[in-house]
């Protein structure tokens, strides 16, 4: 996923956390949808996943990957958000031992990765420990 | 109608840098065809993952009937991530059911060794959404990382008591000719390798590699006319679930993995008790217990404890990857199922040499695309 439309078209929910709700269940899909995956009900309406939650889990990932390199080792998070959804990402702004399960996490926008050819710095959602 | 196993071909699993992907193809092919005595076949179904990504070729169907010296076949690749195989063997063996075939040819072959460690990470994640999942630089080593963690707090288990399994998958490889690792380890082996992405160990994990394999599907008409050993597949089952398993209800409770088995044992109408061995996808060392769990051969949270007690050893009351699994025999991608679907003919055949299971009658295969987005079992049993 890193030609640069291909990304663009990602960034109501990599910069916002925006998606598709369902309107007769709750669940919350990335993106556009026009089907709920829980339910089968067609009726969903855009929505935007709140920015805090409640850290689960987080591993400090050390094998490096393409396009992040330079910045491993990095921390992911298992988040379970405000409205019950999870949501998966890095965190940031913060050693492992500042970590805790059950501690408030927010979401912030940080550079992702940086794509080998094209050297163009790819921005997405982190979460930070909320101050 | 029945689909018969009437030969398979095995191309050692290594890092066969010499050597290209068709050229394993090959290798694999023709040695399954020879072992049945038969020069063509109606079909050929390629399972294969990354070769667009590594090889930058596709249309590997049509180049596998090229390169066995077969024209005018009819062919197609199937790709369905980790469980690519057995979605392969599905879609062979219903042509045959249906009556369009009489013998297809399905051949796994994948060259992992030509990505980097980097490479291998982004590659994995593929299986994962890349729209919310890679998009956020999350690879699927970090995500099945959150889901060991939770199977470990859940379960009250400890690293020790997982590493099991890769100790068995190595123990069972030693003696397994066409196996990747034909040493054994310790658990200090696993738990002296350093984390990847805690509490994920290097040794919990599969290494590149590069191989092809190939299993004979044919109608019960020309099974009768050959003289190779035969197998019947008596059950298949498949079921999909959402490709994030952070979207679904509980990430470590694997429906897909409880569906697909359920659904195989109901079609061949067998209970777990009488499924003498089982092949299951160990891409992370956890998924092994987890896979078990699943399918109902051990209680939840079980699987590891048992393990201690030498069940699921070659001597055992159920023995696991008999011939080491993904991690023991290796992973290589899209060939990984079709290693385990040969595995089991030999087994089921009596010809599985060191690696047999005393009085194997009937296997289960199961194989799992991504954290379970996709899970597949099969069951072979012996022609009686
Ligand atoms: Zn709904």
């Amino acid at each position: 996923m890193s030609k640069p439309a291909s990304y663009w078209r990602l960034r109501p929910f990599v910069y916002r956390l925006e998606g598709s709700r369902c309107v007769k269940c709750g669940h919350f899909h990335p993106l556009v949808r026009k089907v709920c995956r829980r339910c089968g009900s067609k009726n969903l309406e855009r929505d935007r996943l709140p920015a805090t939650g409640i850290l689960r889990h987080f591993t400090v990932v050390s094998q490096a990957q393409q396009g992040m390199e330079k910045n491993t080792p990095f921390i992911v998070a298992w988040v379970e958000m405000d409205d019950g959804s999870k949501v998966v990402a890095q965190m940031t702004d913060c050693e492992p031992e500042d970590l805790k399960p059950a501690m408030k996490v927010e979401t912030v926008v940080r550079k992702i990765k940086v794509d080998g050819e094209s050297r163009l710095i790819f921005y997405g959602i982190k979460f930070r420990p909320s101050a | 109608m029945r689909v018969y196993v009437g030969g398979v071909g095995l191309t050692k699993v290594d890092e066969h840098w010499e050597r290209t992907l068709t050229e394993l193809m090959a290798e694999a092919g023709l040695s399954a065809l020879e072992s049945a005595g038969l020069q063509s076949v109606d079909a050929v179904v390629v399972s294969n993952v990354f070769a667009e990504s590594l090889q930058e070729q596709v249309n590997l169907g049509a180049y596998f009937a090229e390169v066995l010296g077969l024209r005018g076949v009819s062919c197609l690749r199937v790709e369905a991530g980790g469980a690519s195989g057995l979605a392969a063997v599905y879609s062979a063996a219903s042509s045959i059911v249906s009556g369009l075939n009489k013998a297809v040819l399905v051949v796994g072959a994948e060259k992992m060794s030509d990505a980097t460690a980097e490479e291998a990470v982004a590659l994995s994640s593929m299986e994962e959404p890349a729209e919310y999942i890679a998009s956020l630089g999350v690879s699927q080593l970090a995500e099945a990382a959150l889901i060991y963690k939770e199977y470990l707090i859940r379960y009250g288990l400890e690293q020790e008591d997982v590493a099991y399994f890769p100790v068995l998958g190595h123990e069972h490889a030693q003696t397994a000719p066409h196996a990747q690792y034909q040493f054994k380890i310790s658990v200090d082996t696993v738990m002296n390798s350093p984390y990847v992405a805690e509490p994920l160990r290097r040794f919990d994990t599969t290494s590149p590699a590069d191989g092809a394999a190939a299993v004979l599907l044919l109608s019960e008409e020309l099974a009768r006319k050959l003289d190779s050993p035969k197998a019947v597949l008596k059950g298949f089952g498949m079921a999909s679930d959402y490709l994030s398993p952070f979207d679904r209800e509980d990430p470590v409770e694997m429906r897909s993995i409880n569906f697909a088995a359920q659904r195989a044992l109901e079609m061949a109408g067998l209970s777990r008790g009488s499924i003498d061995f089982v092949e299951v996808h160990d891409s992370y060392s956890f998924m092994a217990p987890l896979s078990l769990e699943a399918m109902g051969f051990a209680e939840k949270g079980y699987a590891c404890h048992d393990a201690r007690k030498g069940r699921w050893s070659l001597s055992g009351e159920t023995p696991l990857n008999t011939f080491g699994g993904l991690k023991g025999r290796g992973n290589p991608v899209g060939a990984s199922n079709i290693y385990s679907l040969a595995e089991a003919y030999l087994q089921v055949t009596g010809n599985a040499e060191k690696n047999q299971v005393d009085g194997a009658k009937a296997g289960l295969i199961q194989a799992v695309a991504g954290l379970g987005s996709y899970a597949a079992a099969v069951i072979i049993e012996e022609v009686g």
